[in-house]
């Protein structure tokens, strides 16, 4: 990728904490009054990354992986400790007007508008912050109104909102000024499973509508699977992978699943690979990669088979495996 | 840059978002009006009480000079204390302050807004304690008129003085968690040097030095000696030119302190 056509150039692009540590005890207590001790911990450990102007990228990671710590030295809020980032080709923690203005970063777990009073108050707030003409705020606003539901929302107080309400709200007031980079951390968390779909469904159409980059950390799969043609790994401040989707579940998912529809009668499967269930007329077995089609040849010749379905396993568990290696 | 209608337009907004959230917490806010009023209270009681045992005044002052001192120190106290280093640590420890960083605007700006709008809710409640007080004590105001004229300027002042100084002290939260203890040290100088405690005649005479060099006697008891008829028209002009300074001098704290804050808190985070 040629530096015009990156949204996003990371470039060894770290983060160390320095934590405060003290001894259990008075002793310790007394000690550290005078001389405090800290532990540098990294958080992120130069990370590499580009991103292409309107592509959709899944951060995943468990959690203290370093995905929000990333997020926020894009965003502006954090210094990194060495490295470089730049977006849409300013230095973020310069945090420059006109990169601001560029941004949004909606956090699940926090909110931006204002509890006491209604929605569109915070709404009009961000029009003045964001300097939007009367005409350009009234149609952005009425098209985000539409497509997230809102217009029954709006005279409400903050307050009295339930946490998907709110969160819609939250969303439209962080794309009011339609940014170019979208940094979405957690943003269906705590959401019902009817309103995750729709903020998803949301997420992709100003996506698809604008043409803007979208950086997205979840750890709902379903968010993922359902965005992110791109997925980036990161685990223990490193990234392991960064790549499609669906070569993230070639490359680590060492098993396939065999699911067989059998004729009547009583078989031993054990011989064949892992049984995961097994119930009369149809089984499930877990084999290893490079044995499948081996095995399936051998299950069609020695047992009579109706039908035979071979399945990566669910993407969960492939990345599941992910994290509990401690490097790749 | 943001042109002057740009300004104009977002104090605008700020303002009225301010004036409808403060118009919500109207019951919490005549609670901390009464505490307001109470502290000049007591200390008018007080003084009163001692200049009738003295025969009469207490360093020329009596008790209907005392009255309109405390009457007047009320208002301006009112009209110029920012409540900014209550809440500052609260949003620097639950992330509100990382989402005002994120846009285009420095966060002093929604302070500024909040707290004047939180002074003009609150008069609804102060003007009528401000009659009952006149109607009960007989307050002397004996102001020179050019002095008067001087009051607006030198509210405006000691507002932003006050308001830039707690700014910068709040600042302080990105660099401990024992920011309670500073305040409350703060607010007792303030207290006691601002000339709430006592009118600053009352103080020895090195103390007042103390308090001439400082900035909190210009910020709340000035005005207010202004208004009774302490300050005339001469002295009310040198001391709105060392407001100006204070305000100068605050505003350099400030763009110092928040470059150092910024740098701390992005490399702290939150």
């Amino acid at each position: 990728m040629s530096e015009a056509e990156t949204v996003i150039q990371v470039r060894a692009l770290s983060k160390t904490y320095s934590v405060p540590v003290r001894e259990p005890g008075v002793r310790a207590a007394v000690r550290s009054l005078f001389r405090r001790e800290t532990r540098p911990v990294a958080a992120v450990r130069e990370i590499e990354l580009d991103v292409a102007p309107g592509e959709i990228v899944g951060f995943l990671g468990p959690n203290g992986a370093g995905k929000t710590t990333t997020l926020k030295m894009l965003a502006g809020l954090l210094h990194p400790s060495a490295g470089e980032a730049r977006v849409l080709g300013f230095v973020p923690s310069e945090r420059r007007h006109d990169f601001l203005r560029q941004i949004t970063l909606v956090m699940g777990q926090r909110n931006q508008l204002v509890w006491d009073i209604p929605v569109a108050d915070s709404f009009e707030r961000n029009r003045a912050i964001y300097r939007l003409g009367p005409a350009l705020f009234r149609s952005r606003l009425d098209e985000l109104v539409a497509l997230l539901e809102l217009e029954p929302l709006l005279r409400k107080p903050v307050r009295n909102l339930s946490l998907g309400e709110r969160m819609k709200c939250e969303v439209a007031a962080a794309l009011l000024h339609q940014p170019r980079v979208l940094f979405l951390d957690e943003p269906t968390i705590g959401l019902d499973v009817t309103m995750q779909r729709r903020l998803r469904a949301f997420i992709a159409e100003y996506n698809q509508r604008t043409g803007a980059t979208v950086l997205l950390t979840s750890h709902y799969m379903a968010d993922v699977e359902a965005l992110c043609r791109r997925v980036v790994v990161i685990h223990h401040g490193r990234i392991l992978f960064d790549g499609a989707l669906q070569d993230l579940v070639q490359r680590f998912s060492a098993h396939k699943t065999i699911v067989l529809e059998l004729g009547p009668g009583e078989f031993d499967l054990r011989g064949y690979g892992e049984v995961v269930s097994q119930e009369p007329g149809r089984a499930a077995l877990r084999v290893p990669k490079q044995a499948t089609a081996k095995l399936t040849g051998r299950l069609l010749a020695e047992l009579p088979v109706n039908d035979l379905t071979i399945a990566d396993p669910p993407i969960e568990e492939v990345i599941d495996r992910v994290f509990s290696q401690e490097a790749v | 840059m943001r042109s002057v209608r740009d300004w104009a337009s977002l104090y605008a907004a700020f303002f009225r978002i301010s004036l409808l959230a403060n118009l919500q917490y109207r019951a919490s806010g005549t609670i901390w009006m009464i505490g307001l009023v109470l502290e000049p209270l007591v200390f008018l009681v007080v003084w009163s009480t001692v200049a009738r045992s003295e025969g009469g005044s207490v360093a020329g002052l009596d008790p209907r000079d005392l009255a309109a001192y405390y009457i007047a120190l009320l208002v301006v106290n009112h009209l110029t204390f920012s409540w900014i280093m209550h809440t500052f640590e609260y949003r620097v420890r639950f992330g509100e302050l990382g989402f005002e960083l994120l846009r285009p605007i420095h966060p002093i700006h929604g302070d500024i807004c909040d707290n004047v709008a939180y002074k003009l809710v609150m008069l609804i409640v102060l003007l009528p304690a401000v009659a009952v007080l006149t109607w009960l004590f007989e307050p002397r105001f004996a102001p020179d008129p050019g002095a008067l004229a001087l009051l607006v300027p030198a509210l405006v002042l000691g507002l932003a003085v006050r308001l830039l100084l707690d700014w910068t002290l709040a600042l302080a939260a990105f660099w401990t968690t024992r920011v309670t203890a500073i305040n409350q040290t703060y607010f007792a100088i303030v207290l006691f040097l601002s000339g709430r405690v006592a009118p600053i005649a009352l103080l020895p005479g090195w103390l007042q030095d103390v308090a001439g060099a400082l900035p909190f006697y210009w910020t709340v008891a000035f005005p207010a000696e202004l208004a009774t008829g302490r300050v005339g028209f001469a002295a009310g002009l040198r001391g709105l030119a060392v407001q100006l300074v204070w305000v100068l001098a605050a505003l350099g704290l400030i763009s110092f302190g928040w470059r150092r804050s910024l740098r701390r808190f992005t490399a702290v985070g939150t």
